[in-house]
């Protein structure tokens, strides 16, 4: 398999705003092709468009707008995870020798459709992603002996983290009391323990090794890659507070990229709601089960930002789409010396994780320099 | 008939192949293990509550029938983990099933 690293990337600051697709995913494409004038885009052999959003033919569309006649071009949807699926989908064909290099833009609007999954009937009427995050922290809770107030603290860090971030939705700072006196959803729930659906949109460009030394001063490579895929329905989760398609993405990645957890410096974590992050951080392998919240207090009073630095989705805004990719962006400029006060100290290896519909698919990538 | 028509009829069925006896959910008219023939199942069934959580005051639970497949469900009383339940009601509206255990 040939070598894939990453060239550049754009990223614009999440909104909620009220604007077409169309002009949401031009946006951070248009900032990439600023940022990086030493690609040409004739040579750009796929664009690839990751959203959940109905409109047709967004890919030949964005080719059009940002002048590429590209040899593939399509959309790719999985619902929360389709910016790290479009990036392992621009892997495949960069690393199978069909491309050379692929753009992956991934946009969304506040009002995605891709926070309901219709299909998955045997949520009966509690098909509201509100309804999977109280039952995981209800079922986390209980296992873990952990309180509303613990869980409360990952909102609390991610926003701080996210104050950092000027492309980030929240700007504000919270306390665990704001966290716990802001509305309460449902019985586990309150919104500040929520990401929030946005607009938004980022892009990355990818390449062979080859296109990767005449385009990049500050490589990144895509060293492992992992997915799995456990079932659709939520209800089909075998375990409520653990997520077992998260553990074998992550084992798969690691395995490709010849390295374990412990080496890994920085990690962007698919934190939708407050209980997904300790569950996510275990189920990688971070720290054992019922001891994330732990592992989130001490980064958390160390103002370390190993987690999530960019804020997550709590702290940035979760467009579906572009999530994947504004993470892996996230882990890019990490590597790269590059994420000003969010810089974490000798970052040389980075994990993401994305996952969609309640853990029931998760991709996990590995990236370095 | 399919599980849809009786679920729309306030009446819940299993969906059991009739090769392989295997339960097929969610419902679909053929056995995704050995494609064969399913068919419904009537009866006064089951289940067990396996996890809970409420809004505004109304409990919503996950329940599990038969150790195999799972549905969320309204219950009115304070649920227990473990607790027996059956379905007193179910049915589709707006598009959505919905069901309520007892």
């Amino acid at each position: 398999m040939n070598k894939v690293g990453i060239i550049g990337y754009g990223i614009t600051p999440f909104t909620k705003e009220d604007k077409k697709i169309e002009s949401v995913l031009l946006d951070s494409a248009k900032e990439l092709f600023k940022n990086n004038q030493k690609i040409n885009r004739d040579d750009v052999d796929a664009v690839l468009v990751s959203t959940n959003n109905n409109s047709k033919y967004l890919s030949p569309i964005l080719s059009e707008m940002v002048g590429i006649q590209p040899k593939i071009a399509h959309s790719i949807e999985n619902l929360c995870n389709s910016g790290t699926n479009s990036i392992v989908s621009a892997y495949s064909y960069i690393a199978s020798g069909m491309a050379d290099l692929v753009l992956v833009t991934g946009a969304e609007r506040y009002d995605s459709p891709g926070s309901i999954l219709e299909w998955d009937n045997s949520r009966g009427e509690y098909k509201h992603p509100i309804f999977w995050a109280s039952i995981f922290a209800k079922s986390y809770k209980r296992e873990f002996s952990i309180s509303d107030e613990q869980l409360a603290l990952v909102s609390v860090k991610n926003h701080k983290q996210a104050k950092e971030n000027p492309n980030a939705l929240s700007n504000k700072t919270y306390t665990i009391e704001d966290v716990m006196n802001s509305k309460k959803l449902t019985e586990d729930l309150r919104l500040l323990d929520c990401s929030r659906p946005c607009t938004g949109s980022s892009s990355i460009i990818l390449g062979s090794e080859e296109k990767v030394k005449e385009l990049s001063e500050n490589p990144v490579w895509i060293t492992g890659i992992g997915q799995k895929t456990t079932s659709a329905g939520f209800t089909k989760n075998t375990s409520f507070s653990s997520m077992e398609s998260t553990r074998q993405a992550c084992e798969t990645a690691l395995k490709m990229s010849k390295k374990n957890i412990k080496n890994i410096d920085v990690v962007e974590i698919h934190d939708a709601f407050s209980v997904c992050e300790p569950m996510a951080l275990e189920s990688l392998g971070f720290i054992k089960e019922g001891y994330g919240m732990n592992m989130i207090k001490e980064l958390h009073s160390t103002d370390n930002f190993k987690i999530n630095p960019r804020g997550g989705l709590i702290g940035c805004g979760h467009p579906l789409g572009a999530t994947g990719i504004a993470q892996t962006i996230e882990i890019t400029q990490q590597l790269q010396s590059n994420a000003s006060k969010r810089q974490v100290d000798d970052a040389n290896i980075g994990l993401i994780h994305n996952m969609s519909a309640a853990a029931t698919s998760s991709t996990v990538l590995v990236l370095e320099k | 008939m399919s599980f849809e028509i009786k679920l729309n009829d306030g009446i819940f069925c299993i969906p059991e192949c009739n090769e392989c006896k295997k339960i097929v959910w969610p419902p679909a008219e053929f056995c995704n293990h050995c494609f064969g023939i399913v068919s419904l199942k009537e009866g006064d069934f089951e289940a067990k509550i396996i996890e809970f959580s409420s809004k505004n005051e109304q409990y919503f639970c996950i329940v599990e029938f038969e150790k195999t497949f799972r549905i969320i469900a309204t219950i009115f009383k304070t649920p227990n983990i473990g607790q027996s339940v059956k379905i007193s009601k179910c049915g589709i509206s707006n598009g959505n099933y919905f069901f309520v255990v007892i």
